[in-house]
């Protein structure tokens, strides 16, 4: 039953410690969609992506408990690496964070930690270089520097970067944490409508703040308070008629 | 208004006293260095010409030149970075980017840091017992080397931790969110971005190598031996020791002698200095954050 679901969430519970961030989260969220996720800050939102490919784990602290099902596989099951769960679920941070290496190779980094140097070629790299660099409207702009330092971009560029070099591991899901709230207006626009045109051929699930792109891009919304989930449905109805009094609230931006 | 007044004019007398003073502290620290170069540059110059560099010592060390120790200093430095470069890398590596902060690894830190404050007789004494003695080295280059590398292992190791360190995790996060494994963002994010700071650690290490004469003087230099060294077991001259012994062994040594070997060493610590400080000028011009 959870075969069709992007991110299958039952009773799962997370401690920082002896702090509990996460309560009882028990979700389904249907592939090929854009779900935002939406709460004041420290509820939760952060720490419940970085469950999703189990960076958690680094952070000695943590304990996770429930079960966490992507694609209808368990997470936590015995024949999960995290090498290949991380290259199937890829992430966005707010900060744009390229790597200290030129475009090119910053493009080309998950693809060749991943496979064996003997299994592409080089003119397949330069393909699939483009080919990335394409989707996220890089390639015009970038194509005769791919050999200067990914570093020297501007914000919006570095983090359609960060975006453009998920796509040669062809992640099932994407997550974005916050991607637009260190862009301006027309940074943000653009991503905006990046996501738009990527969704479909991934799931997504974008964390904001921003209300209004919400709105604009996400087909589900969830609303979480306080590590718990309070509410969850299509976005048009919840921000028209959100069932929960905590949910009208914050949407109306009387708190967070 | 927006006018000089007398209070603001205090505050700038009490500016230029200040830098002032400060300038003239540096320069007294700055002084120390240009007389002592000054004092090898002018009463050993003279000694300087190329039979003192390619010939070896004769008549009693009285007389001939300085070659063997030359290239028994060249030999010690560059096998003792041998030993104490990869395994100071690979430790700090395992350290910082591996090991679990537990009791063990705290013990090993402590253990770093103090070894780095024992004084090089002792490190000495260490290398005749575990070296010369036990491993049944001999007083050899390898000995002596060996001994070198000890000494300055804590050097190696801890500046390699501290530029490992100073990377941002953001960079090993990236990643990691991408799939790659501990080694891999090691391999080619972290170590590259580290090499300036090893570069420091790698010059320090060579200026004591060249420098320090106790931890070879009972492990592998000697007095005299015009022969070059024909493998590791053979013993060798060296340039800290050769100075020694001009300076306080032997009568009837021209009195630029001391000062010519003296000058050599240093030049030869200079220009290791001086290429490392261009590698590492030229990483951190090509660094990429
Ligand atoms: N490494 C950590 N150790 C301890 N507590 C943490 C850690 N990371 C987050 N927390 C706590 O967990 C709670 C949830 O944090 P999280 O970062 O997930 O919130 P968030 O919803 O993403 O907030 P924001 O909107 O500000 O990004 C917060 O109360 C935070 O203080
Ligand atoms: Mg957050």
């Amino acid at each position: 039953m959870s075969e069709n679901l992007a991110i299958f969430t039952e009773n799962l519970n997370l401690w920082y410690g002896s702090f509990q961030a996460l309560k009882n989260i028990n979700l389904s969220i249907h592939q090929g969609n854009i779900t935002a996720l939406i709460g004041p800050s420290g509820c939760g939102k952060s720490t419940f992506l970085r469950c999703l490919n189990r960076i958690n784990e680094r952070i000695s602290s943590v304990r996770v408990s429930g079960a966490i099902r992507l694609f209808g596989h368990d997470i936590y099951g015995q024949e999960v690496t995290l090498e290949e769960l991380r290259k199937d679920v890829g992430m966005v941070f707010q900060r744009p964070n390229p790597l200290p290496l030129s475009i090119y190779e910053n493009v080309m980094f998950g693809y060749t930690t991943h496979y064996a140097r003997r299994s592409y070629t080089q003119t397949e790299l330069d393909v699939l270089v483009e080919s990335s660099l394409k989707k996220v409207h890089l390639w015009e702009k970038l194509k005769d520097n791919l050999h200067d330092s990914a570093l020297g971009l501007q914000l919006e560029a570095q983090q359609k970067l960060c975006i453009a070099r998920l796509l040669p591991l062809k992640p099932k899901l994407i997550l974005l944490d916050e991607p637009c709230s260190a862009l301006d207006p027309t940074g943000t626009s653009s991503i905006e409508e990046l996501l738009l045109e990527l969704k479909g051929e991934y799931s997504i699930v974008i964390v904001t703040h921003n209300m209004a792109q919400a709105r604009r891009v996400s087909y589900e919304s969830i609303f979480m308070l306080m590590g718990e989930i309070i509410e969850q449905g299509s976005t048009a109805e919840m921000f028209l008629t959100p069932q929960n009094e905590k949910t009208a609230q914050y949407i109306e931006g009387r708190f967070g | 208004m927006f006018g000089l007044t007398t209070h603001l004019q205090n505050k700038r007398r009490k500016e230029r006293r200040v830098s002032f003073l400060l300038g003239c502290l540096t320069l007294c620290l700055v002084l120390p260095i240009a007389f002592i170069v000054g004092v090898l540059l002018f009463k050993g110059l003279p000694a300087i010409c190329w039979e003192f560099l390619a010939a070896d010592p004769i008549r009693g060390m009285t007389a001939g030149g300085i070659f063997p120790a030359i290239i028994g200093t060249i030999y010690l430095v560059l096998l003792s970075l041998l030993f104490c470069v990869p395994i100071g890398v690979i430790a700090a590596v395992y350290l910082s980017e591996y090991a679990a902060d537990n009791w063990f690894t705290r013990a090993i830190n402590l253990a770093i840091v103090n070894l780095a404050g024992v004084p090089s007789i002792v490190h000495a004494l260490f290398g005749l017992g575990a070296f010369v003695l036990f491993l049944k080295f001999g007083t050899s280059l390898l000995a002596a080397s060996a001994t070198l590398a000890v000494m300055n292992l804590p050097v190696v190791i801890t500046a390699t931790r501290e530029s490992l360190e100073a990377v941002p995790r953001q960079f090993r996060e990236a990643c990691w969110n991408l799939g790659a494994t501990r080694w891999q963002a090691i391999r080619y994010v972290v170590l590259p971005n580290s090499l300036p700071g090893i570069l420091t650690g790698v010059i320090f290490a060579v200026s004591r190598a060249a420098g320090e004469t106790a931890p070879i003087l009972f492990t592998g230099a000697v007095f005299y031996k015009a022969e070059l060294p024909q493998s590791i077991l053979d013993q060798c001259m060296a340039l800290s020791m050769h100075l020694f012994t001009l300076s306080t062994q032997v009568v009837g040594v021209p009195e630029a002698f001391p000062y010519g070997t003296a000058l050599v060493l240093v030049g030869i610590v200079f220009a290791v200095n001086t290429l490392s400080i261009a590698l590492r000028f030229y990483f951190r011009t090509h660094r990429k954050w």
